[in-house]
């Protein structure tokens, strides 16, 4: 069996396979906005840029191992400078990309090193308890963030030679930012930095050891992972074109989390499947029940835990996993058979993320005494 | 009414609102030493117990009578619900486990509003109206009351914690369950009993507050925060800490609040965050928590 | 292999998300809005035949706010029951109701699905000042009307750039100035504490009765604010008592309404008039409290109080009793809200009676050129007005007491516009 899957897996085959998967996605996410109405090329938006806000949080939950409940304040920051820049100085919508992003990794910086004192438990609602302060201050500060009231910006506008639609022209470029946002994600996480959180999440005495700077990356990887949340967060004001402090109450924190856990953590695709869900459940959940969205909700997202406790990524591989093993035994009595079909492969582990030394959704575990 | 009456009047406002936020950190120091998880449908638990008790009251029963029974409901209903919803997914990450909790709040909440509807209920107060004046400060019976009920059960809880053998074996539990198992502790009914205590506790802090906060479904959603920051700054592991953090909170937001204009009302809720750090950055296991300790 | 399983796993996490997109929903709907001939040649006929109107509606289901979602409740069950007396103008009406969550981002999907998907000829009512200040923008350069939202901030009324969009309920200034003129009447060197909610809701009205007082005896001698988030506000009604103020205006929202009612009359030693403003008047959030409580307590009003014995024998009220209890059997009829459903509903069918043409443009033009309608479930006294630069329709409240228990108006209606001229733009 696997003689012939390793001749058959050769070199040109497996890159004119790659080539195809790509080409195939480029296709598919390039085409979506054309093929789709509107209204749900809106909602794909959304959910490429929330995929931005977990695929931070996942640097720091997922790979760093420490929990934050405070990442609707980094989303707020940036959606609050851009908000505020588009409104006071007019500066232009990509003006306010690089200043919302090194903002967020200054402020990720600032709040990374007493976060480095707690731990677990005590870290998350610390930054749980920023989360609950933020509403409140952006109010007081009414004179720049336009109070309780918030501020009404620009939206995206195509320019006219794309010849598109504003909703067409703001996905692409959202789903540009949001490309390159999971390219370096991905790359961080195959770089030194990512490779020493790994080695902290699992054990930080013996990567002590071995000469993993502890407090250097620890921050880091929240400065990394505020940025991120400042991104998606200044192109959500990009989208919305309106931002008030009750938008980002400790509620959207907590939606985040959930969303990563339910997309699954440490895997590079988690973010996109739990923004899906953040995204598209809520409207689920009202189509069942009119009455009370939030009963289906609530037993939706506790169904979802059950079914993938590892989160949706990691229920794919699961399934697969699965399925490979079945067919690989039916194969296997049938004798003789067709080789090379896909789920001869020998069964890949269950995630197929690069970082392939931790199965899906790794416990960050919580401080235990 | 001389300055100092007023500040001792808002101390005593500040001890009521900590006491209130003291009952429900007392539930989530429960679950905590039990189970090892911080339970975010701990509140909505205590919200739905008094939605019983309440309704008890409105079919005709007596108080003394119903809250016996609404505690026991909580009791078996906190068994219930991790026999139902939390066991599924015991051996999973602990942040699933978590993230169930958030999905149980959701589910709760929604669910109170649709047996109950969103109309403010009135429920009926245990203790006696008016209050004391001492030396120009009132101090309502109520407050009275609930301070005392609150140092009961966290007397009950300290006694369960350190001096029965519930308490070790908990500990055991929360600890490695795995080993615990090993040595021949019955895990999945220690964690059910753990449930259970903590909605009995959630339930006598429903009851306790209702009265003040008036009874609707978002009733207990502010105060959990509230009873986060409680048990984060006096440690997740004690019930004094709980009830020390509980009043710490109260006291200072409330006197912040009203004496420290640069704060004013609206951002008083910003003191306990700097306190929590203040004391984070010193004793990162709160006030009274225990020292992790490491092994590597 | 691992670039090839990644690039996969994520092919494959693309295709779940657009099939989900697709399965949420058909695709298609190319924008062919239907254009009506005749007199009212060009104008947008979406949502609207001559047998049906579609419209829908933005209310928090879920979440925080959701004690005021059962409003559409009180909509959907006066739209039922003028379905099954005919309709409106022979036309059924088919109202869809979605849940925003009181977030913006989602007010927003959800009014761009109406509007795209459903094509609903008229957004009536979103809920809540974010969730419609996130949404009007979208709406008037789509120009779909926006009628009577449920908000009564003032900046709906005092825009220029927006003419699909109406208020409806007296705007929190209006109202603040009813309070000002009881006030400048009765106390007029009182002294007022404030206790608001720390949102456009508190901040409008404490800056509307600031404005309305401006220049008489009357002074704001302290004020103390609360988040919805906030367990309680009896920190801050101790704090109020410290100023000794004469009149207490109560700035709330149900819940926060009841506790501050109780804990002034808790407080023996400071005994303000307490003036509780409209949203937290009904007699639901005064029943917990006790009435017993809750004597002298003055409020402002503009719709008939379903839990208000006065109203029992009323016509328009038995028949919303009937309603309700026939299309919304789980609803309390005796809950304010759903009368105020009920109110904004039968608003929007003198509306659309008055539209000239069967169009979107007729509607907004119906909606900007009311005069002195008299709609059954308002108070006597109380109509809707509007004019091309005027979106408040209503701006006339009326003063009541609590007595015994029940409110008893007093005085006449108040006209706000009269006595004070129209708001600042």
């Amino acid at each position: 069996m696997s003689t012939i899957t390793a001749t058959l897996d050769t070199d040109r085959a497996r890159r004119l396979r790659l080539a195809l998967t790509a080409l195939l996605a480029a296709v598919v996410t390039v085409g979506a906005p054309f093929y789709f109405a509107p209204f749900q090329v809106f909602q794909l938006t959304m959910v490429l840029l929330y995929a931005v806000a977990l695929a931070g949080l996942n640097l720091l939950v997922g790979f760093g191992g420490q929990i934050s409940l405070g990442h609707g304040a980094f989303f707020a920051a940036g959606a609050y400078t851009a908000a505020v820049m588009l409104d006071r100085y007019d500066t232009g919508h990509l003006a306010t990309l690089p200043v919302a992003a090194v903002g967020c990794f200054l402020l990720g910086l600032g709040f990374g090193v007493p976060a480095l004192r707690l731990r677990g438990l005590y870290l998350a609602l610390v930054t749980l308890s920023f989360a609950v302060f933020l509403p409140p201050l952006l109010k007081r500060l009414e004179p720049v963030t336009g109070g309780s009231m918030g501020l009404t910006v620009d939206k995206l506008q195509p320019p006219a030679w794309s010849g598109l639609a504003e909703d067409q022209w703001t996905y692409f470029v959202v789903l540009a930012v949001t490309a390159v946002a999971l390219l370096l994600a991905r790359n961080l996480l195959r770089s030194r930095v990512g490779r020493a959180l790994l080695a902290v999440r699992d054990n930080e005495s013996a990567a002590e050891v071995m000469g993993v700077r502890l407090s250097l990356h620890k921050t880091l990887a929240f400065a990394w992972s505020a940025l991120f949340a400042g991104v998606s967060g200044c192109v959500y004001t990009w989208v919305i074109g309106f931002v008030s402090p009750d938008s980002f109450s400790f509620v959207l924190s907590i939606t985040l989390l959930a969303g990563l856990v339910v997309g699954g953590l440490a895997s590079l695709y988690g973010p996109l499947l739990g923004a899906a869900f953040v995204m598209y459940v809520p409207s689920v959940a009202q189509d069942i029940s009119e009455a009370a969205p939030g009963v289906v909700f609530g037993l939706l997202i506790i169904a979802v835990m059950f079914v993938a406790p590892t989160g949706l990524a990691g229920l794919a591989g699961r399934v697969r996993g699965a399925a490979v093993s079945r067919l690989t035994r039916t194969t296997s009595a049938a004798g003789d058979r067709t080789p090379g079909s896909e789920p001869s492969a020998p069964p890949t582990p269950a995630d197929p993320a690069p970082v392939d030394a931790e199965p899906v959704g790794a416990p960050p575990r919580t401080e235990k005494e | 009414m001389s300055a100092v009456t007023e500040l001792l009047q808002q101390v005593v406002e500040g001890v009521g609102s900590g006491a209130v936020y003291a009952s429900l950190a007392l539930a989530l120091v429960l679950i905590h030493r039990f189970t090892g998880i911080v339970n975010f449908a701990q509140g909505e638990l205590a919200m739905i117990s008094t939605y019983v008790a309440w309704q008890l009251v409105a079919s005709g029963m007596s108080f003394w009578l119903a809250l016996p029974v609404t505690l026991a409901v909580s009791f078996a209903g906190g068994m219930l619900i991790e026999r139902i919803v939390i066991r599924p997914v015991q051996n999973a990450p602990e942040l699933t486990m978590v993230i169930v909790t958030v999905g149980l709040f959701i589910f709760v909440n929604a669910m109170a509003g649709l047996i109950w509807s969103f109309t403010v209920k009135d429920f009926p107060q245990p203790f006696p109206d008016g209050g004391i004046d001492l030396a120009g400060v009132r101090v309502d019976w109520s407050t009275f009351g609930i301070i005392a009920v609150v140092a009961v059960v966290m007397g009950l809880l300290y006694v369960l914690f350190q001096h029965t053998s519930i308490g070790l074996v908990m500990r055991a539990v929360a600890c490695n369950p795995a080993s615990a198992r090993l040595s021949g502790i019955r895990v999945g009914r220690v964690l059910m009993l753990g449930w259970g205590l903590a909605a009995t506790v959630g339930a006598v802090s429903g009851v306790l507050v209702a009265p003040v906060l008036f009874l609707e479904p978002n009733m207990m959603g502010g105060v959990l925060i509230y009873a986060f920051a409680a048990a984060t700054l006096g440690g997740f592991d004690s019930p004094v800490g709980a009830v020390v953090g509980g009043l710490c909170v109260g006291v200072a937001e409330t006197l912040a609040g009203a004496y420290v204009d640069v704060i004013g009302a609206d951002l008083k809720v910003g003191v306990p965050l700097v306190i929590i750090l203040a004391v984070l950055l010193v004793r990162p296991q709160g006030l009274f928590g225990r020292a992790a300790v490491e092994r590597a | 292999m691992r670039k090839t399983t990644t690039l996969r796993a994520a092919a494959a996490a693309s295709a779940a998300l657009l099939l989900a997109t697709a399965c949420n929903s058909q695709r298609g709907q190319d924008d062919k809005d239907a254009a009506a001939d005749g007199a009212c040649q060009g104008q947008q006929t979406t949502g609207i035949t001559d047998r049906t109107i579609k419209l829908g509606g933005i209310y928090p289901l879920s979440g925080p706010a959701s004690a005021y979602g059962t409003i559409s409740k009180g909509v959907s069950a006066y739209f039922k029951h003028v379905n099954d007396k005919g309709g409106i103008d022979g036309r059924t009406v088919v109202f869809t109701v979605r849940d925003d969550g009181y977030q913006p981002p989602k007010a927003v999907e959800e009014a761009r699905r109406l509007v795209e998907q459903e094509k609903v000829f008229a957004v009536f009512q979103t809920l809540g000042t974010p969730s419609t200040a996130a949404v009007w923008d979208y709406l008037d350069k789509r120009k779909v009307p926006q009628p009577f939202v449920a908000t009564g901030a003032s900046v709906w009324g005092t825009d220029d750039n927006h003419p699909w969009t109406t208020g409806w309920q007296p705007n929190y200034i209006a109202e603040a100035r009813v309070y000002a003129k009881y006030l400048k009447e009765e106390k007029p060197k009182a002294k007022v504490a404030v206790l608001h909610q720390n949102d456009d809701f508190g901040k409008d009205l404490l800056g509307g009765f600031k404005a309305a007082v401006a220049g008489s005896g009357i002074k704001v001698v302290a004020e103390e604010s609360y988040e919805v988030t906030d367990p309680s506000v009896s920190a801050q009604m101790t704090s109020l008592a410290r100023s000794r103020a004469d009149v207490l205006l109560n700035i709330t929202t149900p819940k926060f309404g009841s506790q501050a009612l109780a804990a002034d009359a808790k407080n023996t030693r400071w005994n303000p008039l307490h003036i509780v403003n409209n949203v937290s008047s009904s007699a639901t959030v005064l029943k917990p409290v006790g009435f017993k409580n809750v004597q002298g307590v003055v409020s402002a009003t503009y719709f008939k109080d379903p839990a208000d014995p006065q109203w029992a024998d009323d016509a328009e009220m038995k028949t919303y009793r009937d309603a309700l209890r026939k299309y919304a059997p789980d609803s309390d009829p005796a809950n304010q809200f759903n009368a105020y459903g009920w109110a904004a509903a039968s608003s929007l069918h003198k509306a659309l009676d008055a539209m000239k043409c069967p169009t979107r443009e007729g509607l907004r033009d119906a909606v900007r050129n009311l005069k002195d309608v008299e709609v059954d479930m308002l108070l006597p006294g109380v109509t809707l007005s509007t004019g091309p630069a005027d979106a408040f329709p209503i701006e006339t409240m009326q003063l009541m007491r609590f007595e015994g228990e029940r409110w008893q108006l007093f005085g006449k209606p108040v006209d706000t516009r009269k006595e004070f001229g129209p708001l600042a733009k």
